[in-house]
């Protein structure tokens, strides 16, 4: 079992206490940031996982590996990192097509599940809000608003 | 080449056919020829691996020549061998079905330059994950799996459409960062990351370390299952891919995480009872899941639900943790790929028919398209688990298992009825709406050369052909549940058991 020194706990502590931050907030680009951070603290994880930092690498030849740093954590990080790569570029591609799609980055809600959630307060004002659901489900907007009305749904599905 | 090397192809032959259909990209046929050609050598390996695995015990494939636990190896045992062979016949099916959606679509001639490649690499990601006896390649593999499907969400994605693929990829990747740490600690506290190995040297190590890793390892597959609390995601993003990818997807990327939790459970982190945690989880799964079905009104969103509802059904036999509920668990994973797939594609060829995903915007299919009807109907009560189909086998299997196991057990087994039932009324509810009642009329196409947009569009015989086959290949579950069965409870036994995958891996110094 391997242990680790405290200031680099510490660190892996905060870059994924700041990592998980940066997911859970709106826009793209800090959830990316997030992404960063967080592989950071993963692959920093993992490198410590070989042992403490500043042993030396392991030799060839040399039968008393007592004292050397463990090669395996080392190429899984390589393959981490470079997955993590990856993934980010993946991220910052989709961002950008975002922006150019929708004009900004952000992750919005759930609109169906908005819509599901409003059937239970039909009360509130129903019209206007509903209507903006017309585009998102394929048909015009004009049939979107008359069925999509909480007041005609609800008893269309108790009917049936 | 040898024998020992036959656990190497699965993985192998996607990867070179994707090389191949990137470098073919300019001729449709070539792709389709070459997507179809490798995934039938797959299923054709996967029936070798699975007969040698069950008359011999499990194969060994160790890459590069390294012996265990220092290289990486390749393993198929009962399970992995069975689950890859199911797998591997639904995204046959799959490619079929979305081969022909672009012919009817777009003409012969024209070919998308990513898909082919993306979705033979999918299924490499696929079979990796079954095959390996490594938890940093299992990691490896999921990242290839994922990888490969964050393409197809996004891939031609519109304005609405853009939202959800980005939701489905911040928590596939935040799940991914969660299991890479998992991964970490697991070495740091055992030194070693081969899965056979980690089966002894996890249980030497303190308990509540161990506690530690078994949760880290339920809540990092947990979110790639969707078990509820984790679930969030799945409905919002599944339903808005095209259909094929959808039902690839939920037909197998959420039962790559099961099998992943099955096997770390058995294997590094044997309770030997019931586990309470997991029975709760199952319960919560089973009913928030099958309620959330029930309140939706878009078709693809309801079958998202009953799929995260029926991901509970293979969390109880895996709480059970006997031999008994492992192979039930196994048994109902083999039957919820089939059927889950199944639904997705009909769901598509419905979609096609009506123009809308809509419920309240359908009804009297049955009489345009009674061919449809019947396709519906036999996986929705396959997936209720009315008597004569596979879906009755594997509950029947899993009841019969948390009957077996005390009153805590028994308590979920009825859990487990009453969300067959409520299932049952789902899919019934769905059944009235769309294929009886008034015709109502197909909405049209607004945009015909977005497969994006839900519209009316042409079917044609193959997307049939593939739907039926799925199909049949559920009924013939059903109607082999004998032999089935008694690999699924040789293969839960082997899991319960741990010697033969250890012996297989390390030699007689796997011995305890």
């Amino acid at each position: 079992m391997t242990t680790l020194s405290l200031a680099m706990a510490a660190v892996v502590a905060v870059l994924y206490s700041v990592g998980f931050y940066l997911l859970l907030q709106r826009s793209l680009m800090r959830v990316l940031l997030g992404v960063v951070v967080l592989g950071h603290g993963a692959n920093l994880l993992l490198q410590l996982a070989g042992g403490p930092p500043g042993r030396p690498p392991i030799l060839d030849g040399s039968t008393d590996t007592a004292g050397m740093a463990d090669p395996l954590p080392q190429a899984l990080a390589l393959t981490a990192v470079v997955i993590t790569f990856a993934m980010t570029t993946y991220l910052l591609a989709l961002g950008y097509r975002s922006w150019v799609l929708v004009g900004h980055d952000e992750v919005q809600d759930d609109l169906e599940d908005r819509r599901i959630a409003r059937r239970r307060t039909v009360k509130a004002s129903m019209g206007e809000e509903l209507v903006d659901r017309g585009d998102e489900a394929g048909v015009d907007p004009g049939s979107a608003a008359a069925s999509d009305d909480p007041v005609a749904q609800a008893p269309a599905g108790d009917r049936t | 080449m040898t024998a020992s090397m036959l656990p190497a192809l699965p993985v192998l032959l996607p990867l070179l056919g994707a090389a191949a259909t990137v470098v073919a990209g300019r001729s449709a046929w070539a792709q389709r020829a070459i997507g179809i050609t490798v995934l039938s050598a797959v299923a054709a390996v996967a029936v070798v691996l699975l007969v040698m695995a069950d008359r011999g015990g499990p194969v060994v494939a160790e890459i590069g020549g390294w012996p265990a636990p220092v290289g990486i190896v390749l393993i198929a045992d009962r399970l992995s061998a069975l689950l890859l062979l199911i797998s591997t016949v639904v995204t046959l099916a799959v490619l079929v079905y979305a081969i022909d959606q672009r012919i009817v679509d777009y003409g012969r001639r024209t070919a998308s330059t990513t898909f082919h490649p993306i979705f033979l690499v999918l299924s490499a990601g696929v079979s990796l994950a079954y095959l390996t006896g490594d938890l940093f390649s299992l990691f490896v593999a999921f990242e290839i799996m994922l990888a490969a499907s964050y393409v197809l969400i996004t891939r031609r994605t519109d304005a609405t459409r853009i939202r959800s693929g980005m939701t489905y990829v911040i928590i596939s990747l935040a799940s991914s960062l969660l299991f890479l740490t998992t991964v970490a600690l697991v070495y740091a506290a055992t030194g070693t990351v081969n899965l056979a190995d980690l089966a002894t040297r996890v249980a030497e190590l303190p308990t509540g370390l161990q506690t530690v890793l078994a949760m880290l390892v339920v809540v990092t597959f947990g979110i790639k299952a969707a078990i509820v609390p984790l679930h969030f995601w799945l409905p919002d993003s599944y339903p808005n891919a095209p259909a094929p990818v959808t039902a690839l997807f939920a037909g197998l990327l959420t039962k790559v995480g099961i099998y992943a939790l099955l096997r770390t459970r058995t294997l590094i982190f044997p309770e030997g009872h019931p586990s309470t945690l997991l029975l709760v989880l199952a319960a919560v799964t089973m009913i928030v899941g099958v309620l959330g079905a029930l309140a939706q009104n878009d078709l693809n969103r309801l079958l998202s639900f009953l799929l995260v509802s029926h991901i509970g059904f293979m969390i109880f036999g895996l709480a059970v943790s006997d031999a008994q509920g492992v192979a039930g668990t196994a048994l109902y994973v083999v039957h919820h790929i089939t059927v889950q797939a199944t639904l997705f594609l009909v769901s598509g060829l419905i979609t096609r028919r009506t123009g809308t995903v809509s419920i309240d915007a359908m009804g009297g299919l049955a009489k345009r398209a009674p061919l449809l009807a019947v396709l519906f109907a036999i996986p929705a009560l396959t997936l209720a688990g009315v008597p004569p189909t596979s879906g009755f086998v594997a509950k029947l299997a899993l009841l019969q298992a948390g009957a077996d196991n005390g009153p805590g057990t028994a308590v979920v087994a009825g859990v487990v009825v009453l969300a067959s039932l409520l299932t049952l009324y789902a899919v019934v509810r769905v059944w009235v709406r769309v294929f009886w009642g008034e015709p109502k009329e197909p909405l049209p196409d607004p945009d015909p050369h977005d497969d994006l947009v839900v519209g009316t569009a042409r079917t044609s015989m193959p997307m049939y052909a593939a739907s039926a086959a799925l199909v049949v290949v559920s009924l013939a579950i059903a109607v082999a549940a004998g032999p089935l069965s008694g690999i699924t409870s040789r293969a839960g036994d082997d899991l319960v058991d741990r010697t033969p995958y250890r012996t297989a891996v390390l030699g007689n110094g796997g011995a305890p």
